[in-house]
């Protein structure tokens, strides 16, 4: 049964990695010509016809396709026609400038988001949890660079605390994980207050205070183990959120990340990197939601026996 | 068993609860007298919605703050209503039991019966957890669930619905509380495990000396497992009397009323017969007795004066302003108002 359930999931990752490399070709393909956009309006047609010919850009889009696919197949991404370096590499060099802001700003969503659903559900209708709703609903509803510029607004050029932009120092990483953080704590707050809000209203609360245990452990060991279920399977989604944070983050604070990388790339259409980047955020998403999937099996009995059959519906 | 010659162990004054509603405060429980004696079964009936729940509930203080409880609910002399939220916790569970409706669902579904067992135990009683498993299995003998050690590594929903209840019950024991609230024991389970159900109610009580409350909407099933009956209506008590001849003694309309309604077995087979009207809503505050409009034998002053629980015989009381000046033939509702209620 297990087998069964591995082997479907590893199918369904496949066609949604086979999706995503499509897609991007085709929309790459179709919304531009990276001749043009590379070598500029005033190249020479020379210039142009021998930059196509190089990366097979005179071939017909079946014939580029079929052979893209067959070079990924082979585990090769091919190479950035912007400077000729592999596209790997190019992604690769940016990968910890991300995470470096990707990580924190993801525990920072995980650390404040969570705690204030928790906080919030149990203080239901309070100033306390009006408080933190009505912060939630702000940081959700503004828009991501709008957040950014406001922080740097604050803290940078009224308060000259931090730096605006750019990378090196600590200082550096602070607006950037802030602006990644209250986005999704935002999101988490809120599915964490319903999800707890919920289990509340379950019978068997209730009855765990009828039989005198006391309110703490309640909490602790019978709502929030009952009220993770909901919230891990938002958190796996999340995590694509997080890819769209990296962008609109890095782009607002000058950060070298991946997130630059990929709008560069996206801008001069250089299909190996911007292809390069998506498959990995693919395989990422894939993967976390194959660990949402498991989790769920950890964290509620009923579903353990039935994995095979009921975990990889979902 | 013991009534008034012995201090009651719980004594209820005039509890009355009322719940926020989006319309304004609603009254669920009008002014509710009880006492329930050392080593008692007392049986509650009603039907659905008439507060039998919700005042133990609130008695328990578990109703949350939509809920506003008073009266006085005295236990050794303290009144529960009164001591601070820590006080009130210790005696949950260990000095005052409740199993709620529907076992099942009053289990956790992520933890193992052993583990809430344990929980519970280690809790009531400062013992360690080894201890606390052990003995976890010893009251799952108690309340004969069989292969007792395999069962405390299940979960609920591996379990029938009646070793549910079973276990419920031996979860509401790890405490050794002095009163059990058993609120509809029996209400999910089939007639086989309902009567073994209300057995193993019945020799709790024989070997611990506990009280127990039993609510129940089945009068059958409150007739034969307690030692005294409270009928409520509406929110209100509206009989009270001693269950061994409940059946020939009761006088209340809405008491006759609920007996004329079960089937019973020596009858031939005819139509069930019903109680015309239905319960008046919570949010209804009409004057008079809440029971008139459905009533057969109602006089003017009904509608207009409420009645008091009033003692008609030794440890028997109703709540009916025909009562005690009438007798059983006028409580003896003619036929043609209770009878032939269609379905």
């Amino acid at each position: 049964m297990m087998l069964e359930f591995f082997f479907t999931r590893g199918l369904r990752a496949l066609a949604t990695l086979l999706l995503i490399v499509t897609i991007t070709f085709v929309v790459l393909r179709l919304s531009g010509d990276p001749a043009i956009n590379i070598l500029g309006l005033d190249a020479s047609d020379e210039a142009i016809r021998e930059f196509r010919r190089s990366w097979g850009l005179d071939q017909s889009i079946w014939v580029q396709y079929v052979r893209y696919l067959q070079a990924v197949i082979e585990g090769n991404l091919g190479r950035s026609m912007l400077d000729g370096r592999s596209a790997v590499d190019a992604v690769i060099e940016r990968l910890p400038a991300t995470l470096s802001i990707m990580v924190p700003g993801f525990v920072l969503q995980l650390v404040v988001g969570i705690p204030a659903g928790i906080l919030s559900a149990l203080r239901r209708n309070t100033w306390l949890d009006r408080l933190v709703m009505t912060s939630s609903v702000v940081c959700f509803t503004m828009p991501g660079f709008v957040f950014a510029l406001l922080l740097v607004m604050v803290f940078a050029v009224t308060l000259h605390w931090l730096p605006s932009g750019g990378a090196g120092t600590l200082a550096h990483l602070v607006l950037p994980v802030l602006t990644m953080g209250f986005f999704g704590a935002a999101t988490l707050a809120r599915f964490t207050r319903s999800a707890v809000v919920d289990v509340l209203g379950q019978p068997h609360i209730r009855a765990a205070t009828l039989r005198g245990i006391p309110r703490r452990r309640i909490v602790l060991l019978h709502v929030v183990p009952n009220a993770a279920l909901p919230v891990v399977t938002i958190i796996g989604l999340m995590l694509g959120g997080l890819v769209a944070g990296a962008v609109i983050t890095e782009s607002v604070f000058s950060w070298p990340g991946i997130g630059r990388l990929l709008v560069t790339s996206v801008a001069s259409r250089d299909l190996a990197v911007v292809q390069t980047i998506l498959l990995m955020v693919g395989t990422a998403m894939v993967l976390a939601n194959f660990c949402v999937d498991l989790a769920y099996g950890f964290l509620d009995p009923r579903l353990r026996h039935g994995q095979g059959n009921s975990a990889n519906k979902g | 068993m013991q009534h008034a010659s012995v201090a009651p162990l719980l004594q209820i004054r005039d509890l009355r609860v009322r719940l926020q509603s989006i319309h304004g405060p609603i009254e669920i429980v009008r002014g509710i007298d009880l006492d329930v004696g050392r080593g008692e079964i007392l049986g509650l009936v009603g039907e659905s919605g008439c507060g039998k729940s919700i005042s133990w509930l609130a008695v328990l203080r578990v109703l949350g703050r939509q809920a506003t409880t008073t009266g006085t609910v005295l236990f050794e002399g303290r009144n529960l209503l009164d001591v601070t939220e820590k006080e009130m916790a210790a005696y949950r569970g260990r000095r005052l039991a409740m199993i709620v409706q529907d076992a099942t669902s009053s289990l956790n579904p992520i933890h193992t019966i052993g583990f809430q067992l344990a929980e519970t135990l280690v809790h009531h009683r400062r013992i360690g957890w080894s201890s606390a498993r052990t003995e976890a299995k010893r009251l799952l003998d108690r309340v004969k669930i069989p292969g007792a050690e395999r069962r405390l590594g299940q979960y609920p929903h591996e379990l029938s619905g009646g070793t549910n209840q079973r276990v419920a019950i031996a979860m509401a024991l790890s405490g050794n509380p002095d009163l059990l609230i058993a609120d509809e024991p029996t209400t999910a389970l089939d007639v086989t495990v309902q009567a073994q159900i209300l057995e193993l109610l019945q020799e709790i009580r024989r070997d611990s000396g506990m009280s127990i409350v039993l609510i129940s909407h089945d009068l059958g099933v409150v007739c034969e497992t307690s030692d005294r009956i409270a009928v409520m209506y509406a929110g209100r008590l509206a009989e009270m009397a001693p269950s061994s001849d409940f059946w020939r003694s009761a006088r209340h309309p809405y008491t006759r009323g609920l007996l004329d309604a079960a089937p019973d077995i020596d009858e031939p087979i005819g139509r069930l017969r019903a109680i015309p009207g239905q319960v008046p809503a919570p949010s209804e505050t009409s004057r008079g007795c809440a029971f008139q409009a459905r009533c057969g034998v109602a006089l003017p002053s009904c509608s207009v004066e409420t009645p008091a629980m009033t003692p008609v015989a030794k440890h028997h009381s109703v709540a009916c302003l025909r009562s005690p000046s009438c007798g059983r033939e006028i409580v003896q509702v003619p036929r043609e108002v209770t009878a032939c209620h269609p379905f």
